[in-house]
């Protein structure tokens, strides 16, 4: 019996050391379900490109990637995270577009000594006190985008501002994340109703800001919510009055819509964002090219952020030769060793990047559909105000 | 807090109320004629935006999408109630809720398919997407103007219909004493259909018009439902003159609420902790006003006289 396992022992050793490398799993969790799927689509197209750029493989390992579903709330997020790790056994839970959805799936990945790599959310927690050595996030802290808006704003000698954001996780950081660096005076401030029944109607608010002589107005509102605003903010007449600078809103998800619909006021319109398609890098242009003739449209940085986190796993599986030896994965994943569409950037301390902010602005391209371009790099590069609560080195 | 700001609000309160006025006439009218609990009256109220959405781009007007798609929803919702509705009147409530949640399902999923999970945009011709100056300092996009004549005028058209008419004698009949109606030889089978038809087109236009401000998306019923319930219990269930008052006040008592409950709360606490609590507490005001009603009056503001 001895001498059987022991030969046994042998001739998998033996197998697994030359021919046949472990498969590393990753779950990955978005919303496939909900008006916020047309975010979860675009990240999933970024995940299936990647995957068909790596040819599913990182060195010798098979890439095997499940989706989850979140349905756009934190109760779910949990549950179908809690599947992956238990049922699934996979080695690496990535994703997340909700802040929300993220605090509460988190622990469930942590506790169970799975590497978490998020590719969108970027609570506040997550980057202070909730660091986690074996957590990496492949997006932005939410402070810091705004933080560059606001920076910008001032530039621009905005002295009076209206600010509107989803009431969560994500929309409070954000808000934050303006109020830290603008100067002038935030003369009103509402946050609204979000969640799969969120407040899509913002007449009243919009009445409010239009009545608080704001010079300018600032919002937060991915996803679907984004459509619906840019239309009354045009409907009710205030892009001539109060120029238009966002957060996560206007994107390659709500562009389309808008152009078919001509809703010019986001043409013009401003934000800061890590990533544009006109990047100048090869990784850049190469994912934008596949992913137009794939897909049909531009990414937008959900997809981009999706792409990327494929790619920085793969490049650290194949460092670390699979996920199992986990000091050799943090560090490999760590040193973000990978050609980023955003280019080249490093990680912080709490294991968010470190990186540059660009200037967006929402244009008609030489082909005539709407996208954005780069007017400037307002930080370079931008590290999030989070780090320095984070206990990890 | 100024008037001028006050009389806008009040108008998009009304705007609101109006449109959930014109999701709840056709959920009161099912509830209380056919005691038939129907939780997916937010799907009609979600393909009507679809259809109209789609129809525009195909018309390239969006007033005769607007008056093609009407029928057609009506029909959808003739349909809907001979293939689902009509297999559940005779069992309980549960089933009812169990049978339409899954309804809900087939057809947000259908919907997905058909349409996506984009949502569609819907473009507004150029004279409906300006402001009109009421005075000289208040202004209303056009187009909620129109969402306000429009859901007056359904309301204005139902309570003609349903106090002036043959078929609103036997609607109002339906809703006292269901047995009774049926044992005096009207067709109650026919009239059950067109109760629903008429239903679904009122939720169908009112998701049409809502479609044009936000946008035709999935699961953009399921938003709208729960508030349509609360003003069906709040207005006394079965009763259009309750649904038609609770609506204008649960919109007009939304509006405000998000409009100057923070400004309301900082007179008394700290600004920081208005602003937190201010959003908490006017999503939570509409709850609130029916919990009281159903303390002080169980069967609603307007109950329909015999039950």
């Amino acid at each position: 019996m001895k001498k059987l396992t022991a030969a046994v022992a042998l001739a998998t050793s033996v197998i697994a050391g030359s021919a046949i490398a472990d498969t590393v799993k990753i779950g990955y969790v978005t919303t496939l379900t909900t008006p916020a799927a047309i975010i979860g689509q675009d990240m999933q197209n970024g995940v299936n490109l990647a995957m068909k750029h790596l040819g599913g493989k990182a060195g010798p390992h098979d890439l095997e990637v499940i989706f989850a579903d979140d349905g756009f709330a934190p109760d779910t997020g949990k549950q179908v995270t809690d599947r992956l790790v238990k049922q699934d056994n996979v080695d690496i839970v990535a994703g997340y577009i909700w802040s929300h959805v993220l605090l509460a799936s988190r622990k469930s990945v942590l506790d169970n000594d799975k590497f978490l790599i998020i590719s969108n959310a970027g609570p506040s927690p997550a980057a202070g006190k909730l660091c986690h050595e074996d957590q990496f996030s492949v997006g932005v802290q939410n402070d810091l985008g705004p933080m560059a808006m606001g920076d910008q704003m001032n530039a621009a000698g905005v002295k009076k501002l209206y600010i509107m954001a989803p009431n969560y996780a994500a929309g409070k950081d954000m808000v934050k994340g303006v109020e830290r660096t603008f100067k002038g005076e935030i003369v009103g401030k509402d946050l609204t109703k979000w969640g799969k029944d969120a407040q899509l109607d913002f007449s009243a608010e919009l009445a409010k800001a239009k009545a608080s002589g704001a010079e300018a107005i600032w919002v937060f509102y991915p996803g679907a919510a984004a459509g619906a605003f840019i239309k009354q903010y045009q409907q009710a007449g205030l892009s001539e009055s109060m120029p238009l600078y966002t957060s996560f809103t206007i994107d390659a998800i709500s562009l389309p819509k808008l152009q078919g619909a001509g809703f010019t006021a986001a043409l013009g319109s401003q934000t800061t964002q890590i990533w544009d398609p006109t990047i100048d890098n090869a990784a850049n242009k190469k994912f934008v090219a596949d992913f137009r003739a794939e897909y049909g449209h531009y990414p937008s940085y959900y997809g981009a952020q999706a792409y990327d986190t494929i790619k920085a796993i793969a490049a650290a599986v194949e460092a670390a030769d699979g996920a199992k030896d986990r000091d050799a994965f943090r560090a490999a994943f760590k040193s973000a060793d990978y050609d980023s569409v955003r280019g080249k950037y490093t990680y912080g301390n709490n294991n968010f990047p470190i990186q540059n902010l660009y200037l967006r602005e929402f244009v008609e391209g030489s082909d005539g559909v709407w996208t954005s371009k780069i007017v400037g790099t307002v930080y370079e590069p931008g590290q999030d105000p989070y780090a320095s609560e984070c206990k990890l080195k | 807090m100024d008037t001028t700001l006050l009389v806008v609000q009040g108008l998009n309160g009304l705007q609101l109320g109006l449109l959930l006025f014109l999701v709840a006439s056709g959920l009161t009218l099912v509830f209380g004629i056919l005691d038939f609990v129907n939780l997916a009256h937010g799907s009609l109220y979600m393909v009507g935006a679809f259809i109209c959405a789609s129809l525009t781009f195909y018309f390239d007007s969006f007033l005769i999408a607007l008056v093609v798609s009407l029928p057609l929803i009506g029909i959808f919702g003739y349909l809907f109630e001979i293939i689902v509705a009509r297999k559940l009147y005779e069992r309980d409530h549960l089933d009812h809720v169990l049978g339409t949640f899954g309804a809900i399902l087939v057809i947000d999923t259908v919907a997905h398919i058909i349409w996506g999970a984009n949502g569609i945009s819907v473009p507004l011709p150029d004279y409906l997407e300006g402001q009109v100056s009421l005075t000289s300092d208040i202004q209303i996009p056009v187009f909620r103007l129109l969402i306000i004549a429009a859901g007056l005028a359904s309301a204005a058209g139902l309570f003609w219909m349903v106090n002036y008419t043959r078929l609103g004698m036997l609607i109002r009949a339906g809703a006292s004493n269901r047995t009774m109606v049926s044992a005096l030889g009207v067709d109650i089978k026919t009239l059950f259909s067109l109760v629903f038809a008429m239903g679904a087109v009122l939720a169908g236009l009112a998701g049409m018009l809502i479609a044009p401000i936000t946008e035709a998306s999935l699961g953009m019923g399921n938003n709208i439902i729960i508030t349509a319930f609360v003003v069906i219990i709040v207005g006394g269930i079965g009763s259009m003159k309750g649904a038609f008052i609770a609506a204008i006040i649960i919109g007009v008592i939304d509006t405000l609420g998000r409009a100057f409950l923070d400004d309301i709360f900082a007179l008394f606490m700290s600004s920081e902790a208005a602003e937190n609590s201010a959003p908490a507490i006017s999503s939570m005001l509409i709850y609130l006003l029916m919990a009281s009603v159903l303390y002080f009056k169980p069967a609603g503001l307007f109950p329909p006289k015999v039950r």
